[in-house]
């Protein structure tokens, strides 16, 4: 029934690091949406037994050696808010799109305080002026890329739910 | 039902795993914050990273060769004639570099203050440049089997650009001196006056704090590395100051610097050898006044 989800997961994760590392002029990547975090809170919500808080931490840690972060900085930031998705899952499946892209801003505000703060402990905190930028252009990109994912796990993964 | 069920084992689970998985990041973070320990964990992770940096490259490296291929054929002869005129014009200042560094020798030996012999350097090709706008990180394309350390200089044609951060398999990660984590200590050509230049995480600024209203410097003074702290080969240049103000109730003046490495431009950098790795915890060269 379930035909190994793991592969269409971990392949989305790793092309949306592939997307965070592509280098591009310098003002877009003020704007640069945080792909790693949004594939992941898409697959917390829909394949919730598979994607999880585990998935989470890998994925924070390879995005804190590619961005040269201390060791455990988005690890942390991403297993608390793939935490939330997993507690509130069942809720956010039935919202709109709207009102989930709202719900996906605020998790990705989270993050984005969890990784400014433990900057701001180990004093390197960033000129916060545009620090929140790619929060919104999140909230922006996230009905596309809902529906794109979407039809990625009805083409390859016979869902578990629903 | 059965799904039910499945979900509520799975709640006190999930408490359980996020748990046990934030304590662990955050003791990952103070272990990397406090000791640098983590070194070998983050080069096992990095060959995850590797291959992806690699096909992100791909498409780039395709158009450079097609533009190398296509160069024309008066462009080569052009650029050949070009360079052999700068060669000729390069090795008649080396003659008298030469010279004078003999001079100099001379000099020191009278003095009884032995200078260094000259330091080794291996070319380097920037990789990739790091994403985030926070940040001024390179990656370059030697690791320890060429010899890169923690801690290492690396410069360009024109001056100091920064110092290798990580050492992973196949590339190593190079803070800038533009990083806004990033000091250096220098001291002013003209004077002698020491100091420490701090990046500001703008590449075309440089920040030379902690110097008092009445100290003798002024706009156009050359700044270089002075090799306190022993991290970077002194007398390299660092940069020229750009502008000096003076607020009045401020102890300190505000001075700004440009940075003579072009942080933004070069794609082959140089690696170099002065001495070898000393302590590699602190970032932050102690060279302060």
């Amino acid at each position: 029934m379930i035909q190994k989800p793991y592969i269409p997961i971990t392949i989305s994760l790793l092309f949306a690091l592939m997307l965070s590392m592509l280098p591009l002029p310098g003002w877009i990547n003020h704007i640069r949406p945080d792909w790693v975090t949004l594939v992941l809170i898409y697959w917390a919500m829909a394949l919730p037994l598979t994607a999880g808080v585990m998935t989470a931490f890998v994925f924070g840690l390879l995005l804190d050696v590619s961005q040269s972060t201390l060791l455990g900085q988005h690890a942390l930031a991403l297993v608390i808010i793939i935490y939330l998705v997993q507690r509130l899952y069942l809720r956010i499946r039935v919202y709109t799109l709207i009102q989930q892209a709202i719900f996906v801003g605020v998790l990705l505000a989270i993050k984005q305080l969890v990784v400014l703060w433990v900057s701001g402990i180990t004093n390197n905190a960033p000129d916060i002026t545009l620090y929140f930028l790619p929060t919104l252009t999140g909230v922006f990109i996230w009905p596309w890329l809902f529906i794109l994912l979407r039809d990625i796990r009805r083409r390859f993964c016979h869902s578990q739910h629903r | 039902m059965v799904e039910m069920n499945a979900l509520f084992q799975n709640r006190t689970s999930l408490v359980i795993r996020a748990i046990i998985l934030i304590m662990f990041s955050i003791a990952l973070m103070i272990a990397d914050h406090r000791w640098n320990h983590l070194e070998n964990l983050r080069k096992g992770l990095s060959n995850i990273i590797y291959p992806l940096r690699y096909t992100i490259n791909i498409p780039a490296e395709f158009v450079q060769w097609i533009d190398e291929s296509i160069t024309s054929h008066n462009k080569l002869l052009e650029d050949n004639k070009r360079l052999k005129a700068d060669h000729l014009l390069f090795e008649a200042r080396l003659q008298k570099m030469d010279t004078l560094e003999l001079e100099n020798q001379r000099l020191r030996s009278l003095l009884g203050t032995p200078r260094k012999a000259s330091e080794r350097v291996l070319i380097a090709e920037i990789f990739s440049v790091e994403q985030d706008p926070y940040k001024r990180l390179i990656n370059i394309n030697k690791d320890a089997d060429d010899g890169a350390y923690i801690g290492q200089a690396i410069i360009d044609a024109y001056g100091i650009m920064g110092q290798i951060i990580h050492v992973n398999e196949n590339s190593s990660t190079v803070m800038l001196i533009s990083d806004s984590n990033h000091a250096i200590p220098i001291q002013i050509n003209r004077t002698g006056l020491r100091g420490t230049v701090f990046g500001t995480g703008d590449s075309s600024k440089l920040e030379l704090r902690f110097i008092p209203h009445n100290a003798n410097i002024k706009e156009g003074d050359i700044v270089s590395s002075s090799g306190l702290g022993g991290r970077f080969p002194p007398n390299y240049p660092v940069g020229v100051i750009n502008s000096i103000e003076r607020p009045a109730g401020e102890t300190f003046a505000s001075i700004d610097i440009t940075p003579s490495a072009k942080l933004d431009q070069s794609r082959e950098v140089l690696m170099l050898w002065h001495n070898a790795p000393a302590d590699t915890n602190s970032l932050e060269s102690p060279g302060k006044k």
